[in-house]
């Protein structure tokens, strides 16, 4: 790479300006994601219509209408669950691989409307279910800084085109961490809103009680500003939520960490954890506490649970999101002489993890077993939101590791689903409660004879709709990051 | 067709239906499609009933205050608070693999309907639930495979399903009957089961007479004409009696109804294994209902068939008969009601009404009806029609004549009688010259008449209305003739 | 927990998936696993789920909202015949 690309805030101010143009700023992005091609990050690239886009962006701007235009001229990539109009959405399956959508989802029609450019969609694991983007049916994407090693999961592609300096900003999903985790093995930052917060409608459902769309950047700021820019309620999904959304991203850097109450989870730092990871956490909350923040040890004892919880509720309801891809209105079919046939050759073409989720989801709420698995399930969820709702009784935010290991080689873990799991326990409660939580890069772990110098990702959770806050606080701590 | 068997002597038949009616809603339960039936293959779908990769659910409004309507009206207990859940299975017409439903629970629960048996008694029929729901598409299957219509994809539904509470396939056809007049005098559905807006699932099981436990239940489905649902429950109970007889056990299975042979067969037990794996619907949130609210539509219920059937033979004394005639739907009481309000002798407008009216919409395979305009006249003219008749302007054969004009051209009755010189000779002077003269003319009839011979009157009758051109006001006419007749 | 070929079987056909024998029993194993995992909830004095918050998103108002271009949905069934969606033979 030339130069450092620029950060979406300064891109879009410049565009605004007039000092650079959304035709230079979308031709710089397809220039890197050409160099950038091993990594395989990018499923589709929409390069005819994005450029058309921009130059109508500039048009906008030349004629004077630029200012409400936040996001200028900025290209962004898309994981390929949220649906674009008029281009493929394969969500990284065999049974949408030509399939196209008909409809803008809202967060991509705000985008639009403030005028970012859609360069391409990434690639994921399948339906958004797995961790490490190995799952996908159009094989994985690498980690940029070590590309023997996973970009994470499940929105792999949309972190690694934005860790690897494609473009300053992607758009991810999470529903058990599927955008925080990736952030952190990559090194870049990684936003999961409070359940409600961006609308849901054009984001191809997986556990649709969890389900966010997340925002990802370079840096905090850029982060925050495009989470601005997509959340807010929307009357095509009866689940967004109408807490007003206020101001998210501006004057971020004026905060003071001084006389907040930051939250030590003690479950979260135990076995399994990583000790440079552990000590990334520990230099951060010292940062934090010498700017005068007050450290709170607290509690939160169904955390363990965690998992559990999830591999009930998350994928019973994956299981049932999954019903709909029969062949019958669009995506791929199967020939076949009779209905059945055609049903389940057609529902061949899950990938293995695919089918293992289907079985699981279907086992966990047919009959005899629904009270104890997804009727369990759901109440420990509660008692999961509960822990957290004390906690925030006490504590602003709540400090943790966002992974308990950095990136993982390429297939290690592909014959162990219950160790791929088990990846997401930093990250699956804050789903499960519906709160926000962002990860933010803090140095690398060291380098070893084995192993390369691999980011680490810190993680701040908060109360509900308090991302401003996470934004706070994840901008103080991006200053006195090793990176910075 | 084979003819319903008579009722099974020792066995007592137990029978409760599910019913799933459409509500008249101009667009469909979660997206913005339109209702309107008819309508080519496809033309009204999108990617929300069409269950795109994306979409997502939201709740019609509309829906929701037919639904509790209809509850309200049953006299059922509408819940504060409704949750909708996923109720899953494969079908090609079921795009999203579920269809969104209510499971645990419903928007309400413990109603009644009251029904009039053919003795005259009343029989009280318990109402176990109404919940919402969505339609799914319509499947034709054919030899080169099955083609699916999604436009009814979508559409609002209760499902009102009945306490086992019905004794013979006859309670079960008043029953309908009686849910449908309801339905639609409160305006929700249009309860047509020809065309899918009303449709209906029978369970039935017999038990020895006496005995209050249940015996072992079928379900019949695909039956979709109230007359149908009499004649598959009595082809089940005669099934069913017979293997009960032979000391065999009855098989807890679904059947379908071919109409054509007159039988219910079973469905291959394979399809029977339905695990609906039902959990709460997590795109939509849970329905609370405002006690505000529910009141104001229990007030604004409209008045029923039955409450209203009593008011006619109250306020206009009108006999029961026609009072049952006249309410035998809503648009035809309205429209009754506003011709008895612009003509002040209620029996004769429910005489043109139950006659005349009638005749002339059936036979322009028209409904009477106020709106959405009125058909086939509006009750004003017939009114108008009346007023001339009572005044003697006309007489009542040469009204019937006009109103088939005034149907047929939408001419009023004034202007009709006057531009075809319709209007009869009332005069008396000018009569009595006419029965004079015919009296005159007929001697050898007079001399018959006047000695016994009173059939003869007709004759006179006759002789002066050929005289007139047909004109003369006949009541007039016979009572000059008796007068000098007697003479 | 263990879980059973025959159980894996019916699952399989409820969610209508195809599987090998050779799929039957890795499911079977990963299945179990992960369902013992998982009933370590089993032990967990929970309760009942929480009710449901209340509701704050407005209901649609009945208005028909047609749409624009069905062209595409067309388009895309695999299968359109006559402007129906045909599907190989339901075998009754």
């Amino acid at each position: 790479m030339r130069h450092a690309p620029r950060t979406a805030v300064e891109l879009a101010a410049a565009v605004r300006a007039g000092n650079a143009t959304a035709a230079e700023a979308v031709g710089e992005a397809f220039l890197r994601i050409r160099q950038a091609d091993s990594l395989h990050a990018f499923l589709s690239l929409r390069e005819e219509a994005a450029r058309e886009e921009a130059a109508a962006v500039d048009r906008r701007i030349a004629a004077g209408e630029g200012d409400e235009l936040l996001l200028a001229g900025v290209p962004v990539a898309v994981k390929d669950n949220i649906a674009v109009a008029g281009g493929p959405t394969t969500c990284g399956s065999r049974l949408l691989q030509h399939y196209v959508s008909p409809f803008d989802a809202t967060a991509i029609a705000q985008l639009r409307a403030a005028g970012a450019i859609v360069v391409g969609k990434t690639n994921l694991d399948e339906f958004a279910m797995g961790s490490s983007t190995e799952n996908s049916a159009f094989g994985p994407t690498r980690n940029p800084h070590d590309p023997t090693r996973v970009a994470g999961g499940s929105s792999g592609g949309s972190v690694a085109a934005v860790a690897a300096g494609c473009v300053p900003l992607g758009l991810g999903s999470e529903t058990g961490g599927s955008v925080r985790q990736p952030a952190a093995f990559c090194g870049a930052v990684g936003v999961k809103p409070t359940y409600g917060r961006v609308s849901r409608f054009g984001l191809v459902a997986f556990g649709s009680s969890l389900d966010q769309i997340g925002t990802i950047g370079a840096t905090v700021d850029d982060a925050a500003l495009l989470l601005s820019v997509v959340a807010g309620p929307d009357p095509k999904d009866a689940t967004s939520a109408t807490e007003p959304v206020g101001d998210l991203a501006a004057g971020l850097e004026e905060a003071d960490p001084a006389g907040l109450r930051i939250g030590w989870p003690a479950e979260y730092f135990g076995a399994g954890l990583e000790p440079a990871i552990l000590a990334a956490c520990e230099a951060a909350r010292d940062r934090l506490a010498d700017a005068g923040a007050e450290i709170v040890d607290v509690s939160l004892p169904h955390s363990p649970y965690g998992i559990a919880v999830y591999y009930t509720v998350a994928i019973a309801e994956a299981s049932s999101n999954l019903a709909r891809y029969d062949g019958v209105r669009y995506g791929h079919r199967a020939t076949a002489a009779d209905l059945t046939s055609m049903y389940l050759k057609t529902r061949a073409a899950f990938g293995a993890e695919l089918k293992r989720r289907i079985m699981l989801g279907t086992y966990v709420l047919s009959a005899g077993y629904y009270e104890a698995f997804y009727g369990k399930g759901t109440a420990v969820r509660a008692r999961i939101r509960g822990d957290f709702e004390r906690a925030f009784e006490r504590v602003d935010a709540i400090l943790s590791p966002t992974t308990p290991t950095p990136a993982f080689p390429i297939g290690e873990k592909a014959d162990d689903p219950l160790a791929m799991y088990l990846n997401d326990v930093y990250t699956v409660s804050a789903n499960l409660a519906g709160i926000p939580a962002i990860s933010l890069p803090w140095g690398r772990t060291p380098a070893t004879a084995d192993r390369p110098a691999l980011p680490i990702g810190i993680q701040l959770m908060g109360p509900d709709f308090s991302e401003r806050r996470l934004f706070e606080v994840g901008r103080f701590l991006e200053r006195e990051s090793p990176d910075a | 067709m084979r003819e319903p068997a008579a009722p099974a002597g020792a066995w007592e038949p137990v029978i409760g239906l599910e019913v799933h009616v459409q509500l008249a809603t101009a667009s469909k339960i979660f997206c913005g499609c339109a209702t309107a039936y008819g309508a080519p293959p496809n033309t009204q779908i999108c990617p929300i009933c069409l269950g795109y990769p994306g979409a997502l659910p939201v709740l019609n409004a509309g829906a929701v205050e037919l639904a509790a309507r209809a509850a309200l009206a049953l006299g059922c207990e509408v819940h504060p608070r409704s949750i909708f859940a996923r109720k899953h299975y494969f079908y090609p017409d079921l795009p999203k693999g579920y269809q969104i439903s209510q499971y645990d629970r419903p928007l309400a629960t413990g109603g009644a309907l009251a029904i009039r048996l053919d003795d005259g008694s009343a029989k009280s029929i318990g109402i176990t639930r109404v919940h919402l729901e969505e339609d799914a598409g319509k499947s034709t299957h054919g030899a080169d495979g099955t083609r699916v219509d999604f436009n009814r994809c979508g559409l609002p539904l209760i499902e009102v399903v009945s306490e086992p509470d019905l004794a013979s396939p006859r309670e079960a056809f008043l029953y309908l009957s009686a849910l449908k007049r309801s339905l639609e005098y409160l305006a929700v559905s249009d309860c047509n089961m020809e065309e899918g807006s009303l449709r209906c699932d029978a369970n039935v099981s017999l038990r020895p007479r006496g005995e209050s436990r249940l015996g072992t239940k079928t379900e019949v489905k695909n039956v979709n004409s109230f007359r149908y649902v009499e004649a598959a429950l009595a082809f089940e109970i005669e099934r069913q009696a017979a293997i009960l007889e032979r000391g065999e056990a009855v098989v807890h299975e679904t059947l379908l109804w071919d109409a054509g042979r007159g039988e219910a067969r079973a469905m291959r037990s394979k399809e029977l294994s339905h695990d609906y794996r039902y959990f709460p619907e997590p795109d939509l949130e849970p329905l609370d209902l405002d006690a505000a609210w529910l009141a104001e539509i229990r007030e604004g219920l409209p008045e029923g068939p039955a409450a209203r059937a009593d008011r006619f033979v109250e306020a206009y004394g009108l006999p029961e008969y026609d009072a049952g005639v006249l309410t035998a739907t809503r648009p035809l009481a309205d429209w009754f009601e506003a011709a008895a309000a612009a003509f002040d002798d209620p029996k004769e407008v429910s005489n043109w009404v139950m006659g005349e009216v009638l005749r002339l919409a059936n036979e322009r395979g028209e409904t009477v009806a106020l709106a959405p305009e009125p058909r086939p006249l509006a009750p004003a003219a017939l009114a108008q029609l009346l007023a001339l008749k009572a005044a003697g302007t006309i007489s009542g054969s040469v009204a019937k004549e006009v109103l088939a004009e005034m149907v047929e051209t939408g001419t009023g009755a004034a202007e009709i009688v006057r531009e075809r010189g319709l209007a009869q000779v009332s005069d008396a002077a000018a009569l009595a010259a006419e029965v004079d003269a015919v009296i005159a003319a007929h001697p050898g009839e007079v001399a018959a008449f006047r000695g016994g011979k009173q059939g003869l009157i007709g004759f006179f009758m006759g002789q002066v209305m050929k005289r007139t051109g047909g004109q003369a006001n006949p009541q007039l006419v016979n009572a000059l003739l008796r007068q000098k007749l007697a003479g | 927990m263990s879980v059973s070929s025959d159980d894996v079987r019916h699952i399989a056909r409820l969610a209508r998936l195809d599987l090998t024998d050779e799929e039957v029993e890795r499911f079977r194993l990963e299945l179990s696993t992960i369902l013992g995992y998982v009933e370590q909830l089993e032990a967990l004095e929970a309760g009942r789920a929480a009710e449901p918050a209340a509701p704050d998103h407005p209901l649609r108002s009945d208005a028909v909202e047609a749409w624009e271009d069905l062209t595409p949905l067309r388009e895309a069934a695999p299968d359109l015949v006559d402007g129906y969606f045909r599907v190989p033979r339901v075998i009754e």
